[in-house]
């Protein structure tokens, strides 16, 4: 099926695409720079708001999304886009759904899209399941002969039958999810473009949805277009996949050659991390301490062997008075998915505005030959006995390689996971 | 799956064509345009223990005001036409027009998050607005009819039955300027939201430059008079309420005028709409 790209029909080009965001605020007081800007051009002169000698704008700086994207997907294909956050994902699959138009270059789509970049666009509360139905649908590119023919499947897809009637504000999100997934799955498009919105529903019908999806590239032979930070997902429903990287594709291929250069772009080999301006989570809402530093004791490479402790000292400064301090590292396999986690209980108290500093060594033997990514979490019990998070970074790598020659077969993460539980004890009986 | 593909070909580009409303395919979305007025009738008065009684009771108890404010206190003449009937046919106009362009002054930020997720045609939004103010004109328009009815009994009022086809013309050219006019605004404050606040306003001091509460008749000469005769929404009232009620001026040269400025409006309006359109996601 991979074969003879070359002969199969275009379902979506892209040429030259850019897009570009302005930074900061926009609007708020510039009614007046802009009529000053256009009265300026209107009569020949020099725009007053602009670097003298550029006809750059002084409002806000700019930000390319999307720098020189070319791209051309097939019909049929189910492919994958992946890269990390801020890699220009969403915002190409905004263009394809022309939520918003590019600043340069030209798409061309062949067929009609079905575009999910969220589910359950335009349901209203106030309206009931059917009324809904039949509006997304509509929003969505439907007819209402179109619905009314395709309802029965949609209701039954939806498992929502009994309560179809009733307005969707007395839903649970599941429920509400469901419906609007099943709508979205229905459409008669050629393209259909998803934005994880397979992160919602319970795990039957998530499997639901994509066996869903499978069926749509392989046996109608739609075009899939989806993009995921979940590579099991990827896994499971694309044959082709696109890395982009900083608004620019920097890989197109097999979906588990696609992977690994994207698993690589997210590792980096630095010994040491500065994390003192690092940006924290908006959930980090009572931050206490602030971790500066983290590095490898005694360290010039992040690579250990397959028995070697891993070292690591952090630096933090106390924000608040602390006391009872506990730290989580959490081990993250470069799909994104966590491995396992290390907690360390009430090991530090300091007062406000002094330095902390402590040498975690981790026992990595469980680990599988791979990278890992780090996140440091320090935490304390609140009154009520839960954990606060008070702090929160990510970043440092380290790989682990089995030059001690003590791993007796090549170890396949893929299926096996990443941790080798102790050999278990047998006897032959 | 070949056939299909080559019907539906999208070219999407940074360039666009200023003047292109693409109306072929908003004909294709004409069912999610009766789904929108249909949702803004029956989102209208969910919860309220009148419910659809107060398409007619808003503009009745408006009227009330009036008749006692502009009628009773100040006492403006209405030509000889009932004062309440006068008023309930003025305000049928007025809230036609204003509803026009108020509610499409909010036609993109009021849609945002939906216009953020999917494509559709966005001028379904501001046609389905402009269709539910028309069924909201006809409606309170049975009961002007009503009242109408009783006084053309009494010999109180002599409307000109022949020219009541015209109505909808009359209806067609205000609505198309209030669309207008909203899409100006609607369009402009994706970036500026302090002209949201100001609609508010603008839509109340432009009633009174209109005749509504009173008739053109009332209004002497000098500026007051010029102002209103330029105000686009003048010279198609009075000729609605000739029609309806038998009394009003008819201007055909400002009528015109009106014709020209409503176009222009229209025309700007549609500019401005093309290109705020496309990026207005990430101005909004």
């Amino acid at each position: 099926m991979e074969h003879n790209l070359q002969n199969r029909e275009v379902a979506v080009k892209l040429t030259g695409v850019k897009k570009m965001y302005k930074l900061g605020q926009i609007g708020g007081g510039t009614l007046h720079g802009d009529l000053e800007s256009w009265w300026a051009r209107i009569r020949g002169k020099e725009d007053p708001n602009t670097v003298i000698g550029t006809s750059q704008r002084l409002v806000g700086r700019t930000f390319m999304a999307l720098n020189g994207i070319d791209l051309t997907i097939y019909q049929g294909e189910a492919v994958g886009i992946i890269g990390g956050n801020g890699a220009g994902k969403s915002t190409m699959l905004k263009l394809l759904s022309r939520v918003t138009a590019p600043t340069e270059g030209e798409i061309d789509i062949y067929g009609r899209i079905a575009s999910m970049l969220e589910v359950g666009t335009g349901f209203h509360g106030e309206l009931t399941g059917r009324e809904n139905v039949y509006m997304n649908g509509a929003i969505l590119g439907m007819t209402k002969a179109e619905i009314d023919a395709k309802m029965e499947d949609i209701i039954e897809f939806s498992e929502v039958r009994d309560f179809i009637d009733t307005p969707v504000k007395r839903y649970s999100s599941g429920m509400y999810v469901k419906l609007a997934f099943s709508v979205a799955a229905h459409l008669d498009s050629e393209i259909m473009i998803m934005d994880e919105v397979l992160a919602v529903g319970d795990m039957a019908f998530q499997k639901k949805c994509l066996t869903k999806m499978k069926d749509a590239a392989k046996k109608e032979g739609r075009t899939v277009l989806y993009v995921s930070h979940n590579m099991n997902t990827i896994r499971q429903l694309c044959d082709r996949c696109i890395v982009l990287s900083k608004g620019k594709v920097v890989y197109e291929g097999d979906v588990e050659s696609s992977i690994a250069v994207y698993m690589d772009s997210e590792a980096n080999d630095q010994v040491k991390m500065d994390f003192s301006d690092a940006v924290r989570p908006d959930w980090l809402y009572c931050q206490k301490v602030l971790l500066k530093k983290a590095s490898f004791v005694d360290k010039e490479s992040n690579i250990f062997g397959i028995r070697e402790p891993v070292p690591i000292q952090l630096e933090w400064e106390n924000l608040v008075d602390v006391k009872e301090l506990c730290l989580r590292v959490e081990a993250i396999s470069l799909e994104g998915n966590p491995v396992g986690t290390y907690t360390v209980y009430d090991f530090y108290q300091g007062k406000q505005g002094e330095s902390g500093r402590a040498v975690v060594t981790l026992d990595t033997s469980a680990l599988t030959e791979a990278t890992y990514r780090l996140r440091f979490t320090f935490f304390i019990k609140d009154v009520m006995g839960n954990n606060l998070n008070i702090d929160w970074a990510e970043g440092l790598c380290f790989s682990k390689t089995s030059f001690d020659e003590e791993e007796k077969l090549v170890w396949d993460a893929v299926s096996w996971g990443y941790i080798h539980l102790p050999d278990p004890d047998v006897k032959v009986i | 799956m070949a056939n299909s593909t080559k019907k539906y070909h999208t070219h999407i580009s940074s360039r666009h064509n200023m003047l292109d409303l693409n109306l072929k395919e908003v004909w294709e979305y004409r069912d999610l345009i009766v789904l929108f007025t249909k949702r803004s009738f029956s989102l209208l008065y969910k919860q309220t223990i009148l419910g659809p009684a107060w398409v007619f009771l808003n503009p009745l108890i408006s009227s009330l005001v009036y008749a006692f404010v502009f009628g009773g206190i100040a006492g403006i003449a209405t030509e000889g036409v009932p004062t309440l009937l006068f008023y309930l046919c003025s305000n049928a106009i007025w809230i036609f027009f204003s509803t026009c362009v108020t509610q499409n002054a909010t036609a993109f930020t009021a849609n945002a998050a939906v216009f953020g997720k999917v494509y559709f045609p966005r001028l379904t939004i501001p046609i389905s607005n402009m269709i539910s103010s028309v069924i909201q004109f006809f409606v309170q328009m049975l009961l002007v009819f009503a009242i109408l009815v009783y006084y053309v009994i009494r010999g109180q009022v002599a409307p000109h039955w022949e020219l009541w086809i015209t109505i909808p013309l009359l209806l067609l050219h205000l609505g198309v300027l209030g669309l207008g006019v909203g899409i100006i605004i609607s369009s402009l404050t994706t970036k500026y939201r302090d002209l949201a606040i100001l609609v508010t306003f603008g839509v109340q001091l432009w009633m009174y430059v209109t005749p509504i509460v009173y008739p053109l008749s009332e209004i002497g000469s000098g500026l007051m008079k010029t102002v209103l005769l330029f105000n686009p929404v003048t010279a198609p009232t009075e000729l609605i309420r000739y029609v309806i009620l038998g009394q009003g001026a008819v201007m055909p040269g400002y009528m015109l005028l009106s014709a020209i400025e409503t176009v222009a409006v229209m025309m700007i309006g549609v500019m401005i709409f093309n290109k705020v359109e496309k990026t207005f996601m990430d101005t909004v």
